[in-house]
């Protein structure tokens, strides 16, 4: 869903910040100022301290050991899996599968669903706007199954060709992998009405949120995805550990994609049956810990409220952006209205290459991203080899901005 | 101190060869040609030389797109091998790896020349892979051209 959350409670960033250890301290002689935040978020001292105490005081195997430690682990893996549910709309535990990450989940439907239900001509629909984690997995599968990658292209606001959509969508169609917000335009997508005229088309609808979860929340049961693949890292949770959620039925039709312990109910000689979703999904010791720390991370956003955080962050995307415009030879990338994109802003600044750029503004204290962004796609459809990157979170600040712009002031002295 | 640092970076040579790469472009009879990628960060280079049956660089031009460092690197790389041997070039690339990985001996090496300008750039830990594509390029093309098989996949 496209959410503006106009009107949200505006955020206490100040009281905030101090929930997160690593915001206090000088790089380069000067105060840090964060904002590589889609790459990888912080993490508030209330996850730091989620998976200390479990490796203090809980830490055992799940689902093996009769032992107290064992059920106490056990049960905090899957609370963390009932509290995932409950941030992604209230569905069903038993659907959310847990993976290293966005890029696992999406591998995992990729090899598992597509490996068993495409074939030889088949077609699967990405955007020229995805992030390599929602390409190379299909090219890979197709390369497998013969089927065919199509591509909806990019209007040059960085939105999605939409008119396009159902010329695309053909009768071989079978899914569509689109992500919900772009990680190096900020485009939000209009997923809602995306998914309608893909079930139209009688094809599946694979959501990489990736973004998406940690930038604006997400409500699945009218999303209108089949599969939803996210990471916690980038949303205050640690690293190594994200969800897949897909429709029960859709889970329970598709055959295993890693063999081993935990996904299993008998194993014989020559074959073996395999536990109901989610853990036949789930092939050897999980990340426990990780999966504990993303509960604590989920609990800490919806304590301060994704449309607080949306509305946060669109109010430093606005500015930003006002800002940036008054830089001679800037060229921002991405929607104009600031309302229609998540809180990322791409830009290149006249002659200075994006990564002159990032070691002048770390020189500053400053952490931007300097790169393709992992879209080499958007990259060649705007002509460029790279892009500056700054991009934002619950604990960022307008002050943050003006350093920001000092820095790229600095950067104009010396390429100017 | 950081400023210190950075204008140690953005030497003026640095930005001037940024602008204004000598020996860019292609040659039209290169008897080998390299391009080298970072594909963390999409800095693009490819070197093209002319070397005669004795070894000896005849011509050589670089083309691509990239940071300051990458391309203000093969720019000057490019002034100091014109008429040198391909053990020569060798010995340059050598020499200046170990500039960018913080010799001492390597920075008062005189025959390293305007590529000395680069030494700032051993301070930026991150950066350094960007000065040393040009020449990563460079030993590939001495690899290819003596029927040596390549290093990078």
């Amino acid at each position: 869903m496209l959410e503006t959350a106009a009107g949200a409670t505006p955020l206490d960033v100040e009281r905030l910040r101090r929930d997160f250890p690593v915001l206090d301290q000088e790089v380069n002689g000067r105060p840090l100022v964060y904002l590589d935040n889609a790459a990888t978020s912080q993490k508030p001292v209330q996850v730091i301290e989620a998976i200390e105490a479990y490796y203090r005081s809980d830490n055992a195997n799940v689902h093996r050991g009769i032992h107290e430690l064992s059920r106490r682990a056990t049960e905090l893996y899957e609370g963390a899996r009932k509290t995932v549910a409950r941030y992604l709309g209230g569905v069903d535990p038993e659907e959310v599968i847990w993976t290293r990450g966005t890029t696992e989940a999406i591998n995992l439907v990729a090899a598992s669903w597509g490996g068993a239900n495409l074939t030889e001509g088949d077609e699967i629909l990405l955007s020229v706007m995805e992030h390599h984690s929602n390409l190379v997995p299909w090219q890979l599968v197709a390369e497998r199954t013969g089927a065919q990658l199509r591509y909806l292209e990019l209007n040059d606001d960085g939105t999605l060709r939409l008119d396009d959509l159902d010329g695309l969508l053909g009768e071989r169609t079978r899914i569509v992998a689109l992500t919900q917000v772009s990680n190096s335009l900020g485009t939000i997508n209009p997923i809602t009405e995306i998914a309608r005229r893909v079930h139209d088309a009688g094809a599946l609808l694979l959501v990489d949120g990736a973004q998406g979860a940690a930038h604006h929340g997400v409500d699945l049961t009218s999303l209108g995805a089949d599969f939803y693949a996210f990471s916690g890292h980038k949303m205050c949770g640690p690293t190594g550990v994200g969800a897949l959620w897909g429709r029960r039925e859709l889970l329970e039709s598709m055959p295993p994609w890693q063999g081993g312990g935990e996904m299993i109910s008998l194993v014989e000689r020559d074959h073996s049956t395999y536990a109901p979703i989610p853990h036949k999904f789930e092939a050897g010791t999980p990340n426990i810990a990780g999966a504990v720390g993303l509960a604590a991370a989920v609990e800490y956003l919806e304590q301060i409220g994704p449309a607080a955080i949306l509305a946060h962050e669109q109010d430093l995307t606005r500015y930003a952006m006002e800002r940036l415009q008054t830089l001679p030879a800037i060229r921002v990338f991405g929607p104009e209205d600031p309302s229609m994109r998540a809180g990322v802003v791409s830009f290149v600044l006249g002659d200075a290459h994006p990564h002159d750029i990032s070691t002048i503004l770390d020189s500053e204290g400053i952490a931007i991203r300097a790169g393709h962004h992992c879209t080499q796609l958007v990259m060649k459809h705007y002509g460029v080899s790279a892009t500056a990157r700054a991009s934002f979170y619950l604990y960022n600040t307008r002050d943050e901005v003006d350093r920001l712009m000092d820095g790229l002031a600095t950067v104009h002295s010396i390429f100017a | 101190m950081s400023e210190l640092k950075l204008n140690s970076l953005y030497q003026q040579l640095i930005l001037e060869h940024y602008r204004s790469p000598k020996n860019r472009g292609k040659l039209d009879d290169a008897t080998v040609s390299i391009r080298m990628r970072n594909p963390t960060c999409g800095d693009d280079i490819t070197l093209q030389l002319r070397v005669d049956d004795d070894e000896v660089i005849q011509d050589v031009r670089f083309y691509g797109e990239g940071c300051s460092i990458s391309q203000a690197s093969a720019s000057i790389m490019t002034t100091l091998l014109k008429e040198r041997s391909l053990d020569d070039a060798i010995q340059i690339a050598a020499r200046f790896t170990a500039l960018m990985h913080g010799d001492e001996d390597a920075a008062k090496d005189r025959s390293l020349r305007d590529l000395r300008a680069l030494q700032g750039v051993s301070k930026f830990p991150v950066r350094i892979k960007c000065a040393l594509l040009g020449f990563d390029a460079l030993q590939e093309a001495v690899r290819k051209t003596r029927g040596e098989p390549a290093l990078e996949a």
